[in-house]
């Protein structure tokens, strides 16, 4: 690296930072369950995994994609009531480490079924945009990254007008604020946790067309929680805006650390390098980005 | 996961020498009359190390309440150890190398339990990850640990111990056997005294812990280094009583999932827990595909295995956490209170109340 290329790092940059909306649609799911029941739920890789299984299989069984999707969002809807029902309710109260770790189990229970049920080959995707990179100011872009920035930034602002200006977001709010309060003014924590977990099947959705796209539908698609979780560290648990500012950054590390720093130590740090970031930064401010203050972390 | 639990545990119906010595006489004189050279090498080999890697893991999240992600990195850091300091320092006893890997699995159990000086929960168990990614990667892409083997693979050195050789699936169990079952007595030892007693107050209550006067901070890089030392050991055995011959990605998340399960169905807190799930673990897939074949017959090929076996374990970990949170070391007890209440008409135990 002796001469240092501007264009070339803008363009290392750039293609970090799309990379890093890509994860961050994988944090919100994350978020949004985190945020309202207090549950981290490791599935929700399983959950992208099972919801691209089933939306290629649909398609590649001849149904119209509109029809695919919706589908497909029927099935989430169902395995979000059901998650809540057997999973959930029975473990109420218990401490969080346990929550987490039954959601280990269920992420082996859809990760095996979607696979039982749809096979293990891999699908291709295509959605219909072609990935063709484009140049602007010497800097290559790829299309399809831009999409998959919009699409983001279209759901960051769904989820925010349901949060902040419908009735089911304010219940959202309340049972993110405070359970016990929200259960004493009359909300019914069963139906809400259901509602969050169907919108966290819509957002795995979602991930999961875009994932699929980029890496073809198969197993390894359960994997990108993986990439989520340093996201997550980084920007808190329980913070939307957390999720998209953490998921720039640590994409943007990534990619720079990996051009610029990889080559050093014979490349492939890509793995690793996002958690020793996310937590030399959390050695620095515990609470994460984004993350309240309240969270014991510390 | 209360004190009453370990109590009621330690109040067997024999004194602890009674057990050990049972447990002696089956596993060195029955056992051996018993098996075949298919059940020391798919059964019980794999049982072993997965027990042994399960009492380590146990110390840790079990007594010390500190949820690792990344038991498989310390169990590759333990193989990959032993294999070099035996092939690179002539005339090193094996016991010794063997020793030295457990201690350099040790070593990298304090660095990644650094950041328990700031995180808990959620962000520590992340941080093991780190671990995790960082080992695999670091063994794959430096092929020095693995002798400059282009894939990474190691292959397993003789195992002799003071001239005695231990080779031949027999003499492997007998290795993997001793040094299960040195370490398992003294981890049974740790967990009853000061320092175990110490465990298990950071786990309950940190604040409490520490206005009693137990050191917290120390205490968890003791319980991060005692159980890496551990598990590294395992993964000697892993590697060089179970495998042969293993590469680094053998130590996989997966493996490291896999040790947590053993340690979440067996039940957390107890040692016998981990050798009940790790048991489970290793017997599982064996029955499955038995049960399998039988009811589906050709159709039930390796990959439905893999997805039902996936799918099984995964249910198994929810319903033990819904309806048995301590686990089939629970379940052994209440049967065998039972079971013993109804031979003697004694007024049975007391229930676990954990």
């Amino acid at each position: 690296m002796t001469n240092f290329d501007p264009a070339f790092f803008v363009e290392v940059l750039v293609g970090g930072l799309l990379s890093g909306v890509m994860y961050a649609l994988v944090a919100i799911g994350f978020v949004l369950v985190y945020k309202t029941s207090g549950v981290f739920n490791f599935a929700q890789g399983a959950m992208l995994l099972f919801a691209a299984l089933t939306f290629v299989s649909l398609v590649e069984k001849g149904v119209p994609f509109a029809l695919a999707f919706l589908v497909t969002l029927a099935v989430m809807a169902l395995l979000g009531i059901a998650i809540e029902r057997t999973v959930l309710r029975p473990l109420v109260n218990k401490p969080p480490i346990t929550l987490f770790m039954a959601t280990l189990g269920l992420a082996y229970v859809l990760e095996g079924s979607a696979q039982l049920l749809w096979g293990t080959q891999v699908h291709g995707l295509e959605l219909g945009i072609d990935d063709k990179p484009f140049i602007i100011h010497g800097v290559l872009i790829s299309s399809f990254d831009l999409f998959a920035a919009a699409v983001a930034a279209g759901m960051v602002a769904l989820l925010a007008f349901v949060f902040q200006r419908t009735r089911i977001g304010l219940a959202f709010r309340a049972v993110a604020d405070d359970q016990f309060a929200a259960l004493a003014v009359g909300l019914r924590l069963p139906v809400i946790w259901s509602a969050v977990w169907i919108a966290a099947g819509f957002v795995a959705l979602i991930a999961g067309l875009l994932w699929g796209a980029r890496l073809g539908v198969q197993f390894s698609l359960s994997l990108v929680v993986l990439k989520a979780l340093p996201v997550l560290v980084l920007g808190g648990f329980d913070s939307i805006p957390g999720a998209i500012v953490g998921g720039l950054l640590i994409g943007a590390t990534e990619k720079l650390a990996e051009v610029y720093l990889g080559g050093y130590v014979g490349g492939g740090i890509e793995s690793w390098c996002a958690y020793v970031f996310a937590l030399g930064v959390l050695l620095i401010r515990p609470q994460g980005l984004f993350g309240q203050r309240l969270v014991e972390r510390a | 996961m209360t004190n009453a639990y370990d109590a009621q545990q330690s109040r067997g119906l024999l004194p602890a020498w009674g057990y050990l010595l049972g447990i002696g006489v089956v596993a060195y004189g029955i056992v051996p009359l018993l098996a075949s050279d298919y059940v020391y090498d798919a059964i019980l080999a794999p049982f072993l190390a997965l027990s042994l890697a399960a009492v380590g893991l146990n110390l840790l999240t079990g007594y010390a309440g500190q949820v690792s992600l990344g038991s498989a990195a310390f169990m590759a850091v333990g193989a990959f150890a032993a294999y070099n300091f035996n092939l690179r320092i002539d005339g090193l006893p094996f016991i010794l190398s063997v020793l030295f890997a457990g201690l350099t699995a040790a070593g990298f159990g304090v660095v990644f339990g650094l950041p328990s000086l700031r995180l808990k929960g959620f962000y520590l168990a992340l941080s093991t990850l780190a671990a995790q990614f960082f080992v695999e990667w670091a063994l794959t892409k430096f092929d020095w640990f693995s002798n400059y083997n282009s894939s990474g693979v190691i292959d397993a050195p003789p195992i002799v111990i003071f001239g005695v050789p231990f080779s031949g699936p027999s003499g492997r169990y007998y290795f993997a056997l001793t040094v299960v079952l040195l370490l398992s007595a003294f981890a049974a030892r740790l967990v009853n005294t000061q320092t175990g007693r110490n465990f298990i107050a950071v786990r309950d209550n940190e604040t409490a812990a520490r206005i009693i006067g137990v050191p917290v901070f120390k205490t968890k890089l003791l319980a991060a280094a005692v159980s890496s030392f551990i598990i590294g050991i395992a993964g000697i055995l892993w590697a060089f009583a179970y495998l042969r011959t293993v590469e680094p990605h053998g130590f996989n998340l997966d493996r490291s999932f896999e040790i947590l399960f053993i340690i979440i169905i067996g039940g957390l807190a107890t040692l016998r827990g981990a050798f009940l799930g790790a048991a489970l673990i290793v017997v599982l897939p064996l029955v499955l595909s038995r049960i399998g074949t039988l009811l589906l017959g050709g159709y039930f090929n390796s990959g439905v295995l893999d997805m039902s076996q996936r799918i099984l374990i995964g249910a198994l970990i929810i319903v033990f956490l819904i309806v048995e949170p301590d686990g089939l070391a629970a379940l052994w007890i209440r049967a065998r209170n039972r079971f013993f209440g109804a031979l003697t008409s004694r007024r049975p135990a007391r229930e676990v109340t954990a």
